[in-house]
């Protein structure tokens, strides 16, 4: 299980827990505001665009290549930027704070 | 208004896809304190529909994992939700809307996000064709995937060689469907790409046997037994147990017509998403909107416009300033390649195509009307797509030379003219 903080743009900070799926789909059942996710987790969209404390940054898989281009020039893009449809949620992710992008 | 709107106050949506769902929640973030009242004829809990042709047809995940909002979220934000529940008229001077079990409904503000159906053209012998489906809902995938399987021979013949089809026919090819894909025109993709994109994804499909067939104009289905005989112009004929026609989409304006709203190709809105009716907005495919940066009345099928055109009324209705003046998007799976596009490609005098070197299949069009750059198709190319929406948003005149040599490195400095 892993317990994620999203703190949104306009600072509302919801907490959620998971253990299966992505963020991006634990970021929508909890409704967090700015993950959109209009393209439904196919990273075709950046519209889930999350900037990951820093600290949680080398727990994380490394993004895949679309991924990584999709980010270079996605709006607020950040060093610590992540789609987070492509974050699969594991025990590493507990305490993981992110913050919403847009 | 906006100091003035109340708990008291209704809004009703009619449609719950992307459009209307997504215009629900966006009214309770721009702060619509009032009730939200959502119909749907559907009686399925609101799902993304472009994975239906994709994911979900070829059986990846049930739909449980495509559910545009949980059940819970509309709870969360007081959204009542009325699923299978037909809307039968709009009363404009009452500002009520009738419901066809007899019910009505009062409103302060409406929106309409009845969307569109599948077009199924009227080709002799197609209402008796056997298994015969289209590929716009849910439903629609669950029946082909349950004919496909108790099909013997398994012959698909797809009609329509857009993107629901060519999609349609990766997904059921990966389930073993022997698929044919009649196209009425010379190319794939005929209406909306450049040939080197029809002619790149006739040859993807050649590769994974699926048989691409164009220049077949559909005349006549003749069925017997289970069996079609699907016959075209040119006299040609063929067996299929199955069909698909994907030959786009009708608009779901009757409702709106009935009450007497503007309608030309779509419910005509404003840049604000507001109907000829001040109360009554349109949002997603069912509308007839200008675009700023295309300078043209249009009328798009994607997600993207059902997303952003809901958050424009949403904040409009809120009395909050927001126009709809967003660059289009999309985008297409099939087999492992992904394309996506920027921007509208029509009445391009010039596509560029840009390769990339290396082993991967990977390119980039870029369509041009003079020094304009008008839209990008990017194959497996994500960077050119976000770089192309950039380009679009900042309307950047480009050094086309640089753009095609992929020895320069695409990013804005080396692309943008001085």
């Amino acid at each position: 299980m892993a317990k994620i903080t999203f703190i949104t743009k306009d600072q509302e900070t919801i907490v959620a827990e998971a253990d299966s799926g992505s963020v991006m789909e634990l970021a929508v059942e909890h409704n967090v505001k700015g993950i959109d996710a209009d393209c439904g987790g196919v990273c075709s969209c950046a519209t889930c665009h999350v900037h990951v404390a820093a600290d949680y940054m080398d727990k994380l898989e490394e993004a895949g290549d679309i991924e990584k281009d999709m980010l270079e020039f996605a709006d607020n893009a950040t060093a610590f930027s992540r789609l987070s449809c492509q974050m699969k949620i594991s025990e590493a992710m507990d305490g993981m704070v992110l913050n919403v992008a847009n | 208004m906006s100091e003035n709107i109340s708990r008291e106050h209704t809004c009703v949506i009619i449609g719950a896809s992307h459009a209307g769902v997504n215009a629900a929640f966006a009214l309770r973030k721009a702060g619509w304190p009032g009730r939200i009242q959502l119909y749907d004829a559907g009686s399925l809990l609101p799902y993304h529909r472009p994975p239906l042709s994709k994911a979900y047809l070829s059986g990846e995940g049930e739909l449980d994992k495509h559910l545009l909002k949980s059940a819970h979220a509309y709870e969360k934000e007081q959204i009542d939700l009325h699923l299978g529940s037909q809307v039968s008229a709009i009363h404009p001077k009452e500002k009520k809307i009738t419901l066809a079990n007899g019910r009505s409904q009062v409103y302060d503000k409406l929106v309409l996000a009845t969307g569109a159906r599948a077009f199924i053209p009227p080709i002799p012998g197609i209402e008796e064709a056997s298994q015969l489906f289209s590929m716009r809902t849910a439903e629609d995938a669950i029946q082909i995937r349950e004919a496909l399987e108790q099909s013997d021979k398994k012959r698909v013949l797809i009609i329509g060689g857009g993107y629901i089809g060519l999609e349609t026919a990766a997904s059921l090819r990966k389930l073993g469907a022997e698929v044919t894909v009649l196209e009425r025109e010379e190319q794939l993709l005929a209406r909306v790409t450049a040939p080197a994109l029809s002619q790149f994804f006739q040859s993807l499909h050649q590769s994974h046997g699926v048989q691409i067939l164009t220049g077949k104009n559909v005349i006549e289905i003749k069925a017997a037994e289970g069996v079609n005989e699907v016959t075209c112009a040119d006299g040609s004929s063929y067996i299929a147990d199955m069909i698909v026609v994907g030959v786009g989409i009708q608009v779901n304006s009757a409702l709106a017509e009935a009450a007497g709203l503007a309608i030309d190709n779509g419910i005509r809105v404003s840049a604000t998403a507001q109907t000829s009716e001040e109360d009554i907005y349109a949002i997603g495919d069912c509308t007839s909107h200008h675009n700023p940066h295309y300078k043209r009345f249009i009328r798009l099928e994607c997600v993207q416009n059902a997303v952003d055109q809901a958050k424009v009324a949403a904040a409009a209705i809120c009395g909050k300033d927001s126009v709809y003046d967003t660059i289009p998007w999309f985008w297409s799976d099939q087999y492992d390649v992904k394309l996506q596009i920027t921007g509208l490609s029509s009445d391009y005098e010039e596509a560029l195509v840009r390769r990339e070197e290396g082993e991967a299949v990977r390119f980039s069009i870029w369509y041009f009307r003079e020094d304009e750059l008008l839209a990008v198709d990017a194959i497996n190319h994500a960077r050119a797509y976000m770089l192309g929406m950039k380009f679009l948003k900042t309307g950047q005149k480009l050094d086309k030379t640089k753009l095609v040599d992929p020895n320069v490195e695409l990013k804005p400095a080396n692309l943008v003219q001085a």
